[in-house]
């Protein structure tokens, strides 16, 4: 399908799956229960969820292909969520003209700063974008606040020309980000018993562009392109003995996962119409690395999960307070309990990058192939599990 | 006038004369050897062929073109193959992969964004690169991850990649360093069905006496930065001076 093997349209089709059903599946537990805090199916983190995948999957095609290890991705990110901004502030509130100025401006962004920073490897081509990219979160602070707002960041006003659009809805509000009429915050909620769903148009079309981002990284993977990008990594010096350039090669996979950073920007802006500074500090660079590495660089999901866990300890683990510890250890004797609470809560609340950190460090140790490779570990073990019962079980069947 | 023409080629490394003087002439469809004891400047002269050095003075002529100056995709793609000292080849990919890259290379030039066109889809390419490995006997191993292959295999592999783009010249540096003995005879039984096989063009620069004796039609021996003489391996063997600045030497 879709000039995909069988093998990855299987894994094309189950992603698809999970991010339309997402709205069920992230929200298991019913309204008001103990465990409904656990519940990430709501639109804010749905959408950061999608939004964020699709910076990793990008990030991947440099990362995971070829070796080069940026760490100033986020300035994309910014970079496509100043141009979207920009486009609803002066054209109009339609998301699709934003998205494609974010994409090309990021995409012009990335080749400069590719330019300049591929002429070195290693950890010089990543202090490199570093530095490139805390420039231009300086500049963007303070600068250039005329074109970024600066501290407060760049919003939307009633006073905005908007030519395509209305400067002020009719009830004399800024109006919303939209999709040809259709709102992205709209949403509608169902109820079953004591379940609550919500489906928001803003998920749902982040949803589709992940997909079709998603679709286009396995196009790019199974190319001979991407083959030529993982050449890169393996072992340069053949490659270019091969007769190959590979200036050209890493340049463009700059580019390509630039791009993707811009339309993750952009889509940010359009969930939310506000673009500030922060989105281009160095700790969103990290951010993206951590994803990747935690989900399993090189692989096609592995960025996903990573961006996925990441988000989901974010919003959720950070949100366990001590009172909530001491409800569930209740049960406990008063000293034990108190005890108990003590050693965990460093690891909760506002201490979730503990946490994170921890299980950073033991996928880095352990599972060098990231959470994709302890999925596969996981299923090699299962498998064999069965191989062996086989010849007990089935002696009418030849084995393998 | 030969494929490869080398005309007053000099080299220095600070006050270390690597090179001076150096002419040699590598004609068409032969096997042509360069000898010569450690330290006579046989990489160098090598690293000069194939722009990673750019010699001081003189100059190198590969079929009617100037290599100086030029990097090593663009000698490449001029007919040039290198093999290396120790075997390079993409040890994250399979044996397959490695033959492709290769056949993209001859075919779309050093750069072709073909990011959304499929490997399987390149029916003529995969036949290339099959009936390659074929002609190596490597073809049961093609789904290989190829670091995890033999010595000897990556080699064979090197090998194939290079014979693959049919270069015009096919340039080895010592392909036998290293080896046991076996491994070394194969590699040469190797070399030599290449040999008859097809019309190529070899330069090899090598140490092992037994390996040039048994492939090469001209050798070039090197001493101190300036080849000594050039012949016929027959009148080597028992050429006084070669005897005097090699064989002496070493035995």
């Amino acid at each position: 399908m879709l000039g995909l093997d069988k093998k990855d349209t299987t894994l094309l089709l189950i992603v698809a799956v999970l991010t339309m059903c997402a709205p069920f599946l992230l929200n298991p537990f019913p309204e008001g229960s103990g465990m409904a805090q656990f519940n990430a199916g709501y639109p804010d983190l749905m959408q950061r969820f999608v939004i964020f995948g699709i910076f990793a999957i990008g990030f991947n095609i440099l990362f995971g292909l070829t070796g080069y290890l940026s760490f100033g991705h986020a300035a994309f990110l910014g970079v496509g969520s100043y141009a979207a901004v920009w486009m609803f502030k002066l054209l109009s509130m339609n998301v699709l003209p934003a998205i494609v100025l974010a994409v090309i401006m990021s995409g012009l962004f990335a080749m400069l700063i590719g330019f300049i920073s591929l002429r070195r490897s290693g950890i010089y081509f990543s202090i490199l974008t570093l530095a490139f990219a805390q420039m231009m979160f300086a500049l963007a602070y303070s600068v250039l606040t005329p074109i970024t707002g600066g501290e407060t960041g760049l919003q939307l006003a009633l006073s905005d020309p908007r030519i395509l659009g209305a400067s002020a809805t009719a009830e004399g509000n800024i109006p919303v980000p939209a999709l040809f009429g259709l709102e992205m915050r709209s949403s509608t909620v169902w109820e079953v018993g004591a379940w609550k769903f919500t489906f928001n148009t803003g998920y749902y079309f982040c949803a589709v562009i992940m997909l079709v981002s998603f679709f286009l990284a396995i196009r790019i993977f199974r190319s001979p392109f991407g083959m030529m990008l993982r050449a890169i990594k393996s072992n340069q010096q053949r490659l270019r003995y091969t007769g190959l350039n590979p200036k050209p090669y890493t340049l463009a996979a700059f580019v390509i996962s630039g791009m993707y950073a811009g339309l993750a920007g952009a889509l940010m802006a359009s969930m939310d119409p506000l673009a500030g500074a922060e989105r281009m500090f160095w700790t969103a660079s990290g951010e993206v690395v951590l994803m990747t590495i935690l989900g399993g660089a090189g692989t096609l999901i592995g960025p996903v999960l990573g961006a996925g866990v990441i988000k989901y300890m974010e919003n959720i683990v950070s949100k366990i307070n001590s009172d909530i510890l001491h409800g569930w250890f209740a049960f406990l004797p008063d000293g034990l309990e108190d005890f108990v609470v003590a050693i965990i809560y460093p690891f909760i609340g506002k201490g979730w990058h503990l946490t994170l950190g921890l299980m950073f460090m033991l996928v880095v140790i352990f599972l060098p192939g990231g959470l994709v490779e302890g999925g596969q570990r996981i299923a090699r073990a299962f498998r064999r599990g069965k191989k062996n019962e086989a010849p007990k079980a089935a002696s009418t069947e030849p084995a393998e | 006038m030969g494929i490869l023409d080398v005309k007053d080629v000099g080299k220095r490394f600070g006050g270390l004369k690597a090179l001076s003087d150096v002419n040699l002439s590598v004609q068409e469809n032969t096997c042509h050897a360069i000898i010569g004891p450690n330290g006579a400047g046989k990489s160098t002269l090598l690293n000069c062929l194939v722009g990673k050095l750019i010699p001081d003075t003189g100059s190198v002529m590969f079929d009617g073109q100037s290599v100086l100056g030029r990097s090593p995709h663009e000698i490449n793609q001029m007919g040039i193959s290198r093999v290396f000292q120790t075997p390079e080849i993409f040890g994250d990919l399979t044996v397959m992969e490695n033959m492709m890259i290769p056949c993209f290379a001859k075919r779309d030039g050093a750069f072709r964004m073909h990011a959304y066109e499929s490997i399987a889809a390149e029916r003529d390419l995969i036949e290339m690169a099959e009936a390659m490995l074929d002609d190596v006997n490597m073809l049961d191993k093609r789904n290989m991850h190829s670091a995890s292959m033999s010595r000897g295999d990556k080699r064979r592999l090197e090998m194939a990649m290079c014979l693959v783009q049919n270069p015009k010249l096919l340039l080895l540096d010592e392909p036998t360093a290293g080896m046991a003995r076996a491994d070394t005879n194969n590699t040469i039984d190797l070399l030599k069905e290449i040999k008859d096989k097809r019309d190529i063009t070899i330069a090899i620069i090598e140490h092992d006496m037994h390996v040039v004796f048994s492939l090469a039609d001209r050798i070039t021996v090197l001493a101190q930065g300036t080849p000594l003489v050039e012949d016929t391996p027959e009148n080597i063997k028992g050429h006084p001076k070669v005897q005097e600045a090699y064989l002496g030497e070493s035995h």
